[in-house]
């Protein structure tokens, strides 16, 4: 079933931009997926409409999730560092419909918990790896990482495996340039069929 | 360094609320909770007045692995979310890839991926009617049920070279061509697949330990279900009638006949009936698809994407520059962000990609049925007994490789 139209705008737009003049930042359409850019305070009164409207129906949370635009080259549709994606499903038209939410680090989203309970982990899911507060959201603790990490790894400067590595006695291993390679400057020629591939 | 708590003690990580309660800590090396998941229970005598789920045990950081993987090999990382139906997820991704470069898949490839999954979502089942019978006592139907899914794995075998980490679904098409001989395999499984399920349901469908076990516990509104994010068979356990292979159709699934069973009563029973009912339908599914499969390509022809045979390397000079081209550079989706997702075996699958038009994603992200499945578990669980939790998890069907990702 294809998702609602009136005049040429999907059905939600116009009935969030009817109710909501001031919230709507910018409404962007890709590969037939609508994205609509709200305001932050708006969030869980536009959420709480999409939900209850009789026209709309978006009861099925389907999850939310979060990207760090702080190393994004090209045209943006939020100023904020983070954006949170909502991903909304009614079950009258069975469409699908993206809102979109701009943050900062220490500035608090709205937690949509009251409108919909299932943002609980995603949003703890959120905090845990990228940092970003949820206002009233009753858990904001380590979820996926262990409780004492430090930092929030999908955040673009955090390195991948950057990580100290323990040691029983509290010292580093040894540097690489210092680890002895029992092949290495041997010839592997004539054992794998293919050219000299020594001092990889 | 201070020294790391791996495992903190119940009293850090779950606050108490009654007064003359008992908190039980139950994982996460338990029997019962299908890998690593921890709950901790507060308890009143025998009966739950609150839990709370300890996950993160499997955690790899896939999502950020992601980012730093060109697309074509971003694939094998899935297959080890939900490592029980691994050709969904390469479907799921391979779909969200395939509409941010925009490209057509030929209709016998299309037929092969419904195959593929299709086969996919009768193992995840078998594993989890084994495994939940299991937990409740029933040691029969976990030996029977996995005599069944070794055959599949064999099938997986034959087609892919691989038994579980197929891989085999990617960008632009498939790996491969199905093998001579495949269509016999499977059509031999095919009929002798619905008795064998039969034999074993009529052990536990009017089984009354069973039904004593299951009917009336963890029951969850449809309302609820939806409003949780828990999909696939549990909101259709609670007569919810959605299955985006029917309402958005996706690798030609509107070609196919096939009913969507749906429960009524939303508890570990009718949940149990929707699965096995599942797995029926899956069965006529693949019937149709074997029947009327189509001959042609098997991959897109787009060279962009999909590499060129092998033989066209020793005449093309074409050919040789985007094979080379495609195994070191990889491709370059539009930016842009798109979200494409399949009716998995546990519910909704999707994944979520930004591209910000380099070979590799700028977020790289998926939609996990199993964690938002089982932020149900509390509401299922709390006001009943301790021995229903591990019904509760059985029926939840999850996989904590894709939870923790």
């Amino acid at each position: 079933m294809p998702a609602p139209v009136l005049n040429g705008e999907r059905l939600e737009v116009v009935r969030v931009r009817e109710r909501f003049p001031d919230a709507i930042i910018k409404v962007k359409e890709f590969r037939g997926d609508t994205f609509i850019c709200i305001k932050r305070e708006a969030l869980r009164e536009v959420a709480l409409f999409l939900r209850d409207d009789p026209e709309l129906e978006y009861k099925f949370f389907s999850e939310c999730t979060c990207v760090d635009y702080s190393k994004w080259k090209h045209e943006r549709d939020l100023p904020e560092r983070f954006e949170i994606i909502y991903n909304l499903y009614s079950l009258k038209y069975y469409s699908r419909i993206f809102l979109k939410a701009g943050a900062d680090d220490g500035v608090p989203v709205p937690s949509l918990i009251p409108v919909y309970p299932g943002a609980e982990y995603p949003e703890r899911e959120i905090w845990d790896l990228f940092g970003v507060q949820f206002e009233g959201h009753p858990k904001l603790k380590r979820f996926l990482l262990p409780d004492d990490w430090a930092g929030h790894p999908l955040r673009k400067e955090y390195p991948l495996g950057g990580e100290d590595v323990d040691f029983a006695k509290g010292v580093k291993g040894p540097a690489v340039e210092d680890i002895s390679m029992p092949h290495a400057g041997e010839s592997f020629e004539g054992k794998t069929g293919s050219e000299d591939v020594s001092g990889r | 360094m201070p020294e790391r708590t791996f495992m903190p003690s119940t009293e850090t990580v779950f606050e108490k609320k009654g007064e003359n309660t008992l908190v039980l800590n139950m994982g996460p090396q338990h029997p019962s909770t299908h890998g690593v998941l921890r709950v901790v229970l507060e308890l009143e005598g025998e009966t739950i007045v609150d839990l709370d789920c300890q996950i993160g045990y499997l955690h790899t950081g896939m999502e950020k692995e992601g980012e730093y993987q060109q697309y074509s090999k971003c694939v094998t990382m899935t297959d080890r979310m939900d490592y029980l139906s691994t050709n969904g997820n390469n479907l799921a991704y391979t779909l969200a890839v395939e509409k941010l470069l925009d490209i057509e898949i030929p209709p016998r490839c299309d037929a092969l991926r419904v195959m593929l999954t299709e086969l996919s979502r009768i193992t995840s089942h078998c594993v989890w009617l084994g495994t939940h019978a299991l937990d409740l006592g029933a040691m029969t139907p976990f030996f029977w049920i996995f005599r069944e899914r070794e055959k599949i794995l064999d099938m997986f075998e034959m087609f892919t070279g691989v038994r579980m980490m197929c891989s085999w679904i990617v960008p632009g098409g498939l790996r491969g061509d199905m093998p001579d001989g495949f269509e016999a395999k499977l059509r031999k499984f095919l009929k002798e697949f619905p008795d064998a399920l039969h034999e074993i349901e009529i052990l536990l469908v009017k089984n009354p330990i069973w039904i004593e076990r299951t009917r009336h516990v963890g029951v969850i509104s449809a309302e609820d279900a939806l409003a949780l994010g828990c999909g696939g068979p549990i909101a259709r356990a609670s007569g919810v009638e959605w299955d985006l292979r029917k309402t958005n159709p996706y690798s030609g699934y509107e070609k196919y006949d096939f009913l969507i069973p749906v429960g009524k009563h939303g508890d570990v029973y009718d949940r149990f009936l929707v699965r096995i009912a599942e797995m029926k339908e899956s069965c006529k599914i693949l019937e149709q698809v074997i029947d009327g499969l189509p001959e042609g390509a098997w991959t897109s022809t787009d060279r962009k994407v999909v590499p060129p045979p092998r033989e066209e390397l020793d005449s093309s000079m074409e050919s040789l520059i985007h094979h080379f081209k495609l195994w070191t550079e990889g491709y370059h989706p539009p930016v842009g962000e798109a979200y494409a997702c399949i009716e998995g075996p546990k519910g909704e699958l999707g994944f979520y990609l930004v591209s910000d038009g380099s070979n590799m994603p700028y977020r790289f992200h998926e939609r996990p049925s199993s964690f938002m499945n089982l932020q149900a578990l509390r509401q299922m669980c709390i006001g009943r007994l301790i021995a229903d939790v591990v019904a509760v998890i059985g029926s939840i069907d999850i996989v904590l490789g894709e939870i923790d990702r």
